[in-house]
């Protein structure tokens, strides 16, 4: 085969083989493998050979992220110009949103979280690989795309650094790499900076793109910027002002995403079709979804019973949050997109299918309640999911001691009809149940 | 060392790496996570346990062939409480700001696992020179995991070390400040501790691979 003849496969093949056995060959396969699925055959054995390995599902669940991401950058310059000059009357999808100049700061705003995201992330990744002396393990595809999209949008890029660094260090690689993992990994980001830096990331200054900036020139003294304020509809309830925050988003806003909030999670409807895609592409867990959907449900409908029956009074701090109608949950604040992107994780969920449904059921649950009750930040998506994520093991566990000790009662009560001798009857009992 | 012999001088340098109390034997793990916020406490806490332990080890051993051992727990626990009580009243007394921030800390020093670890594996099996060597090792190990822990959780967690802002001034913009630099709240959280403890053990035990315990 003359040179000119060799695709840039075979040459990266050939690459391959230079590189095999030193120590940076981690590094290059992953390069090599990221781009096409590699020549060598299975060599001994047999073995099932499907295309659906690992980096086919983190691809998969990017391709479901894809739309979310496009929309949030339009969103981010929508909520700015929005806050800037009023929202658009007679509202046209077309005119107002899709256009260049939002955009443009989705651009400049997005897609660098983005960039950081990956950039860091996937360093990390290789100087692991490396160090261990495997392959890179594709983990952090999925997680890259998820991070930029969970946090607030103003988000610092070195703290969105810092974060990564500990989340794929502390909640990945010291359990042993993709796979082991107990926590969430983005959940952990999130988590982090959360606790990390809470005054960028809660209040009514971090969700709009230049919000917290315009406040400090203000606090400064100057006169020539107008302020902007982009309270999410969560923190409009949390502080009583519901009717407010009504006179703002209609409903249908929030099931279409044109409200303020972390960069990607307001889009509901991109979200669902994102799900069903997961859903209809099996990569995803329909169980966990849907018992998820149910539990926050259960929990809202509690809440509007509270509030019906007016054992709350309209002064307490939870009656705004409360009061709020209980399928509204779904489409504001990151339920939906939590739900969806990070309760249905194959490594940190349950793997029962009974107990994949108490999983979603308790995530759902425990996401209204923190939201409702959490005095300091009016949303508990991420804790719910990491605290459901430390008893995933643990709900395993009962399902599978419960379902044996059903199946050793019915070994138990089970007929067995030659009775000549013991021997033979215990082996048939073993076969039949 | 021309005062020690080798065998005295391995009960103190022990515990301080290969025997560390805290990162090896895990003990003292909660005064570790919850005075550690500041560098300031973590060392007053250091010497007051280096106080109880070192002087605790001592009378301990004096009255090692005396103990009924059927009541030593209740002796050794009327020693321990006796030397917190004089480091709780010593702090009170010169140092009351500190001791406030210290809090119940000073007095859950009696249920310090370190402690009567030390009493029960050592001092009522040797004599009262090397119960003390030992105790002071194991107190200086102990320190010097918390002083680790400390420095790193006020420098991020506050951007001071002693108190002195030695990052500048959060509320001026000024030092590392100005390039938008900010404090670590996470770090003041005691998860935070048990984070970095983490990260000191496992980084000892990478150097030392032969600490790693086999499964």
């Amino acid at each position: 085969m003359s040179d000119k003849r060799l695709t840039f496969k075979k040459r990266l093949h050939i690459l391959k083989h230079h590189y095999r056995g030193k120590k940076m060959a981690p590094a290059f396969n992953a390069i090599h493998t990221f781009l096409f699925a590699p020549d060598e055959t299975t060599h001994s054995g047999s073995h099932v050979r499907s295309a659906d390995d690992l980096k086919r599902t983190m691809n998969t669940v990017i391709m479901a992220l894809v739309p979310v991401l496009i929309f949030s950058m339009f969103n981010a310059g929508y909520q700015h110009f929005s806050a800037l000059n009023g929202f658009p009357e007679n509202f046209s999808v077309m005119d107002h949103f899709l256009t260049w100049d939002n955009f443009w700061i989705g651009i400049i705003k997005v897609l660098p979280l983005v960039v950081v995201s990956y950039g860091v992330g996937l360093l990390i990744e290789f100087i692991f690989a490396v160090i261990k002396g495997h392959e890179v393990e594709e983990g952090y595809l999925v997680t890259g795309m998820l991070v930029p999209l969970i946090v607030p949008i103003d988000t610092p890029l070195w703290m969105l650094a810092v974060a990564v660094v500990f989340g794929v260090v502390i909640g990945k690689e010291v359990f042993g790499g993709t796979g082991m993992n107990i926590l969430n990994p983005a959940l952990t980001i999130r988590a982090f900076l959360f606790f990390a830096y809470p005054t960028w990331m809660s209040g009514d200054k971090v969700w709009v793109y230049e919000a917290r900036e315009r406040a400090e020139q203000i606090a400064d003294g100057a006169t020539n910027v107008d302020a902007i304020s982009g309270e999410t509809v969560l923190g409009f309830l949390a502080q009583g002002k519901g009717a407010e925050m009504d006179a703002i988003y209609s409903t249908w806003d929030m099931f279409w995403g044109f409200i303020p909030g972390s960069v990607g999670e307001t889009p509901t409807f991109l979200i669902l079709l994102g799900g069903l895609f997961l859903v209809f592409s099996k990569i995803a867990s329909w169980r966990i979804m849907l018992s998820a959907i149910l539990g926050s449900l259960v929990m809202g409908l509690i809440f509007n019973g509270v509030v019906d029956q007016g054992w709350i009074s309209q002064s307490s701090p939870f009656y705004g949050l409360m009061s709020f109608d209980f399928w509204k949950h779904l489409i504001v604040g990151g339920l939906a997109f939590g739900i969806v992107y990070m309760a249905t994780d194959p490594v940190t969920g349950s793997q029962t299918n009974r107990g994949k449904w108490i999983y979603g059921f308790l995530i759902g649950f425990m996401s209204v309640m923190i939201r409702v009750f959490n005095p300091a930040y009016p949303e508990g998506v991420f804790l719910a999911i990491l605290l459901m994520n430390v008893f995933a093991p643990t709900i395993d566990h009962y399902v599978v001691q419960g379902n044996i000790k059903k199946r050793l009662k019915r070994l138990n009560n089970a007929t067995i009809f030659p009775k000549d001798s013991e021997g033979e009857a215990k082996e048939l009992k073993a076969e039949t149940v | 060392m021309g005062l020690l012999s080798k065998k005295d001088t391995n009960l103190i340098l022990d515990p301080l790496a290969d025997n560390n109390p805290i990162t090896i034997q895990v003990l003292g793990i909660c005064s570790a996570l919850a005075i550690t916020a500041e560098l300031k406490a973590s060392i007053v806490m250091a010497i007051a346990v280096l106080f109880v332990l070192g002087l605790g080890n001592v009378v301990i051993s004096l009255m090692r062939n005396i103990i009924p051992s059927k009541i030593r727990i209740i002796v050794q626990l009327i020693v321990v409480a006796t030397l917190v009580i004089i480091v709780d009243q010593v702090l009170k007394a010169f140092a009351y700001e500190l001791s406030k921030t210290l809090s119940v800390f000073v007095g859950l020093i009696i249920t310090n696992c370190i402690i009567m670890g030390r009493f029960e594996a050592f001092a009522l099996a040797n004599g009262p020179w090397k119960s003390f060597l030992d105790g002071i090792g194991n107190s200086l190990g102990y320190g010097v995991i918390l002083i680790i822990v400390g420095f790193f959780r006020e420098l991020f967690g506050s951007g001071t070390l002693l108190g002195y802002p030695v990052l500048g001034d959060p509320i001026t913009k000024t030092g590392v400040y100005a390039t938008g630099y900010e404090n670590n709240g996470f770090m003041i959280i005691p998860p935070a501790a048990l984070i970095v403890v983490g990260i000191i053990i496992w980084v000892q035990r990478s150097r030392n691979p032969a600490l790693v315990e086999d499964n």
